[in-house]
């Protein structure tokens, strides 16, 4: 028999400045909720369990099908994506906070600014000489690589394993799993492979790629299961080799 | 000397993305705005693909092929060169997109594969696994990072764009914009403003769009004087899996692969589907349409649940709710052909689809229509000059659209496909436009007198304020469950004039409502509760016009049916049989009188509806569309 209400436990804030708190918050029970579809109902009735009208929480999403990585938060403690946690899995009170390694901007809402400057700063993209057709494709590229490089080219930049790392947080320089598997996807193309020196160098210094304590977090918390910890194995050899260019070069 | 040239690019799917890279790539600064970081944009829910004629499958497609099922797939009622343009330019869009690093799906020797899908008869579309928007989402994404870190182009991420700046000519100089952590109204100045905010799904409650696809930056243009065309036209996908949150898309590809639509014979069998012998079970599009079976196309498979569960009350429990099921199938069969998606309803509604039939019904899915863009036409080629400061330019001068916001190349109907083909090539028509604009243009907005900006900022403050002190009585959330229920009641796949006519009454209530919005937030720091007040009221306004344009439209052409006005194709009779050339000549004077774009114009008594002539110069329409 399923709960007949929907219990939450949320922790606000009203802004970046404003201390925590937490806040509790029953619904109505019906089948198939997700968190963000419960948020969803919660906002429309924001009471809270003590009967008082209260302001909504706020927090993100767009897609709603685990595609765009703007609904993540913890839930009972885990870093995932709202939209993909079905309200009957978890056991209740369902707890929600937000990424805590991530500045806060108002209740579950954070900035994540951090991991688009990390992919600006490994430059993550392939140098194409202007986006206008040139009447040649890319190099052939192996289903093979392919099908690998695919992994990496879903990540959706939610942060789950940003959060989940033991060596990133608001103090450490740490780029973080995510970018690294970007640098690692860019590397891995054809074309890409001509810039792959920039990319070494920017995870060679401080922050980089020596700061990852192999904790394996970020693999286990990962919504799409993107082998981040082969990526940064492989990105330590090619490190390793390009030390020793450098050395050499000297 | 004037000012280096600066444009606005609001929304960063792909359509404004394209933009912004094209416009930077000309030499221009670009400040880009979104809701929230680009990346999350809706482009990223397309799965199936992208349309390109690259002729590899030994088919002997051709780009002319692709034209001819582009207009016919639209029943005609988009303007032809634009398409012509588009689909010559596929190709290289394409092998552009190749080189930017995306991961498209390959053939056992390393070239780009494609497949076969809807309302084609080739194997014309290139795909990145089952999330193709997403990975042509993000390589854009990449070389518009690429150009920010070099300075060319700023963005303004967790920004809602609320208003145009006009100057007393009325040409937009610039925008009113949100910063929706303070809740702060800014106006910037632009050279000229590119509007890529794409679709508008929300006005129906729940769609297979993102929860932003509001429409709300379209209806804030059309309120300040951008025409808009054809918002009647809507394609309803039928398979939309049920959700309280939304309708997330079941892909065609699983009525492809053998999935059956039924419904119990008995609404009130109260028993597991699964337990339910095949003796009792209704496979209504089987029985109906022998032929096909399952897999008729889109519009007809959607009208046939509606007929089962509405007309005949056979609903799932009495609701709107059929089958779709694909459990007869071996597991092993299923996890190979449809493993993403089946995965996907597992994940979403905690139901084993490999096992027991999915819960579906028809969902809104894109909007044909949008704002009202014009082009220059190329007489030399018949198609749409590459370069123009005429293409995308909506009816307010220095005003651009493009994407699914504008109202180009579909017609009346979609392709599938064919959407992320036209939100990247129009981003990139729309950024060489403003960039042909610029060049051309007499003052800088740099130089226009700041009390045009300040009036607007303060109009939208004035806005704002009103909301957050307001002592009424309504629930901006609880408008738009009411509105959703309207939209999906009577502006649905079928649709009739008296329905028509309620919902219009029952839209006009809203509109009154939406005015005595009470905010359960009143704080000035990101406050979601005052953006949606103000997006629910504008896509009130949106659902009068798309409404109207459905009333007024009496006749049945691609999405848009309505069963008094239909004209049906004489059964088993072909061209040269004396019924269809009776039913040819019947088309043909239809046409003669509805065969023209609807243009609605703000007034705020309501909008007033104008038909205009379309541009047919590439393929006279002569033939029906006909799917037999």
């Amino acid at each position: 028999m399923p709960n007949r209400e929907i219990h939450f436990r949320i922790k606000r804030q009203k802004g970046p400045d404003s201390p925590p708190y937490w806040e509790e918050f029953k619904m109505p029970y019906a089948p198939a909720h997700n968190v963000v579809s419960a948020l969803m109902y919660l906002r429309e009735h924001p009471v809270n369990a003590q009967g008082q009208r209260v302001e909504p929480v706020a927090w993100d999403a767009n897609c709603m099908e685990e595609v765009c990585g703007a609904c993540s938060m913890l839930i009972n403690g885990v870093p995932r994506q709202a939209c993909a946690t079905l309200v009957d899995s978890l056991e209740q009170p369902i707890v929600l906070e937000p990424l805590s390694k991530f500045p806060l901007v108002r209740d579950l809402v954070v900035n994540r600014e951090r991991m688009f400057s990390a992919l600006r700063q490994v430059k993550a993209w392939i140098k194409i000489d202007g986006s206008q057709d040139i009447h040649r494709h890319a190099p052939l590229i192996s289903p093979g690589l392919q099908s690998i490089r695919y992994l990496f080219s879903r990540c959706m930049t939610c942060g789950c394993c940003m959060e989940a790392c033991p060596q990133f947080h608001p103090d450490s320089t740490f780029l973080g799993p995510a970018p690294l598997g970007q640098v690692w996807l860019h590397n891995s193309h054809p074309t890409g492979e001509y810039h792959k020196e920039e990319r070494l160098h920017a995870i060679m210094g401080d922050g980089g790629i020596t700061d990852c304590g192999n904790a394996q977090n970020c693999v286990k918390v990962c919504p799409k299961d993107i082998p981040l910890t082969d990526a940064i194995a492989e990105l330590g050899r090619q490190t390793t080799v390009q030390w020793l260019r450098d050395l050499f070069r000297k | 000397m004037a000012a280096k040239p600066r444009v606005i690019v609001v929304g960063g799917g792909l359509g404004g993305l394209w933009a912004a890279l094209r416009a930077a790539e000309n030499g221009v600064s670009v400040d880009l705005f979104s809701l929230f970081p680009v990346k999350r944009s809706h482009s990223c829910c397309a799965q199936g693909g992208i349309n390109a004629v690259l002729d590899i499958k030994g088919q002997h497609d051709s780009i002319h092929q692709h034209i001819v099922d582009t207009i016919k797939g639209g029943d005609y009622l988009a303007d032809q060169p634009p398409i012509k343009t588009m689909c010559e330019s596929a190709p290289g869009l394409i092998r552009t997109y190749d080189r930017m690093g995306v991961t498209f799906s390959r053939t056992p020797e390393g070239i780009m594969d494609q497949r076969l899908f809807g309302g084609v008869k080739n194997k014309r579309t290139c795909f990145a696994g089952a999330t193709t928007g997403q990975q042509l989402l993000y390589a854009i994404d990449e070389q518009v990072r690429r150009f920010e870190s070099e300075g060319k182009i700023t963005k303004y991420e967790t920004w809602e764009f609320l208003s145009i700046v006009k100057d007393d000519a009325g040409h937009c100089r610039g925008i009113a914009a949100m910063n929706l952590h303070d809740m702060k109204v800014h106006a910037f100045r632009g050279d000229a403003v590119i509007l890529a905010t794409g679709g508008l799904g929300l006005i129906w409650g729940k769609s297979t769009m993102s929860t932003n696809s509001t429409g709300a930056a379209a209806a804030r243009v059309y309120q300040q004087g951008a025409k808009f065309a054809n918002g009647e036209f809507v394609q309803f996908h039928p398979t939309g899996m049920l959700g309280h949150d939304k309708l997330r898309l079941m892909s065609e590809a699983c009525r492809g692969e053998g999935g059956r639509i039924w419904v119990p014979r008995d609404p009130k069998d109260a028993r597991d589907p699964r337990s339910i012998p095949e003796k009792d079970r209704f496979y209504f599009l089987e029985e109906w349409y022998p032929t096909y079976g399952n897999t008729v196309p889109r519009d007809v498979a959607s009208r046939a649940i509606v007929k089962a569960t509405r007309h005949l009350g056979l609903g799932v429990g009495g609701k709107d709710v059929v089958y779709l099921d694909l459990s007869h199938h071996p597991r092993q069969f299923l996890e190979d052909r449809l493993g993403g998606i089946l995965d996907m309803y597992r994940t979403f509604s905690g139901e084993d689809p490999y096992t027991g039939p999915m819960k579906v019904f028809p969902a809104m899915h894109y909007s044909m229509g949008g704002i009202l863009i014009g082009w220059e036409k190329d007489e030399t080629t018949g198609g749409m000059k590459l370069v123009s400061p005429k293409n995308h330019a909506t009816t307010i001068p220095g005003l651009f659209a493009c994407g699914e916001c504008d109202s180009g190349y579909h017609g009346a109907n979609r392709l599938g496909a064919n959407s992320l083909l036209s939100a990247s090539f129009s981003g990139i028509i729309a950024g060489d436009a403003v960039a042909a604009y610029v060049k051309g243009r007499k003052q800088s907005a740099a130089d226009v007198p700041e009390s045009f900006f300040e009036a607007e900022r303060k109009r939208q403050e004035d806005i704002n304020h009103r909301l957050v002190s307001s002592t009424a009585d309504e629930n901006a959330f609880t408008l738009h469950r009411e509105l959703g229920e309207i939209m999906m009641e009577h502006v649905y796949v079928e649709r009739d004039n008296r329905g028509l006519d309620q919902a219009l009454e029952g839209i006009r209530r809203l509109k009154e409502r939406s005015q005595r919005i009470r905010l359960d937030d009143r704080g000035q720091w990101s406050n979601q509760s005052l953006s949606w007040a103000r997006q629910i009221q504008d896509m009130i306004v949106l659902a009068e016009v798309i409404t109207l344009g459905a009333r007024l439209r009496d006749e049945c052409r691609g999405s848009h049916f309505k069963a008094e006005f239909e004209l049906k194709i004489p059964e088993g009779k072909f061209r040269g049989d004396p019924e269809y050339e009776a039913f040819r000549a019947q088309w043909k004077a239809n046409n003669e009188k509805w065969l023209k774009t609807t243009v609605a114009t703000y007034s705020p008594e309501g909008p007033r509806i104008d038909f205009q002539p379309i541009d047919l110069s590439v393929m006279a329409p002569t033939e029906p569309r006909d799917y037999r």
